[in-house]
């Protein structure tokens, strides 16, 4: 067996848990990758469509976004949106917040504040498809 | 022994500025302001959903001229940032590392920007937003 120099007393295994690695270590740069693709396609559509109507009447808009497939293209852009928004986002803080306390306060609140707007976009769509109007 | 005067890595106040370093600087910077954009995008939605009242608000605050000052700027951040963020795909793959297409590219995601967001503008003009039409 191999000697070993440290003078620790905890286990090779102890000291990396929680810190080494999980093999998810591509998984953010990934994820920022393929979210970005998903929204070239959604978010040009929506630029386009919402340019493409006649009119920016609330009859017009309520219409353009109440009809089934816009409005499932909407929703699933906003959800993709925030995902690629929290991963921006979170890269920022982690690179300029300093100080364990602060950077994970503003982590979480970064993460609350996407799940809520992500899921107030598709509440907001899902009211517009199956509400009357 | 006196400590002599060495070079120091490349640093801000002595690096020369090029579009290679300005853009990768900048990259950031359209995609926080456009996680902005997301909570107007998202309140939008909202304002569609709850009704005709809230959407006449919403969109006399968007033509007003803070709201077309700020919709102007989201539009060019929107295109700068999904242009550049093509040329960050394409270096993800490992091409256009060369000096010329680092260059060439850098300038064609500025004037692309420039045109795709002057081309918005007149796409939207028939609804008449400088004028609350």
């Amino acid at each position: 067996m191999a000697e070993r120099h440290s003078s620790s007393l905890r286990s090779p295994l102890g000291r990396v848990s929680g810190l080494g690695s999980a093999k998810d270590g591509t998984s953010h740069w990934w994820a920022q990758r393929l979210s970005a693709v998903a929204l070239l396609p959604l978010t040009l559509w929506f630029v386009i469509s919402l340019l493409a109507l006649p009119d920016l009447s609330y009859a017009t808009v309520h219409a353009w976004l109440a009809r089934p497939l816009d409005a499932f293209l909407a929703a699933l852009g906003v959800a993709v949106l925030a995902r690629h928004s929290l991963l921006g986002t979170s890269v920022i803080v982690e690179d300029y917040v300093h100080g364990p306390a602060a950077k994970l306060l503003a982590l979480v609140g970064l993460r609350f504040m996407h799940v809520l707007a992500g899921a107030a976009g598709i509440f907001a769509l899902l009211r517009l498809t199956f509400g009357t109007p | 022994m006196p400590a002599r005067a060495r070079p120091l890595s490349p640093h801000l106040q002595v690096y020369r500025w090029q579009i290679s370093n300005t853009l990768s600087i900048l990259h950031r910077m359209p995609g926080a302001a456009l996680s902005l954009g997301l909570v107007l995008l998202i309140a939008w939605l909202a304002a569609v959903a709850a009704g005709e009242s809230a959407y006449a608000g919403m969109r006399g605050l968007l033509a007003s001229p803070v709201g077309i000052a700020a919709l102007a700027g989201f539009t060019f951040a929107y295109f700068y940032h999904l242009l550049n963020g093509i040329r960050h795909l394409v270096w993800d793959t490992g091409r256009w590392f060369g000096r010329r297409e680092r260059r060439a590219s850098g300038w064609f995601v500025v004037a692309g920007a420039v045109a795709l967001t002057a081309i918005t503008w007149v796409a939207a003009s028939h609804f008449g937003v400088s004028t609350h039409g």
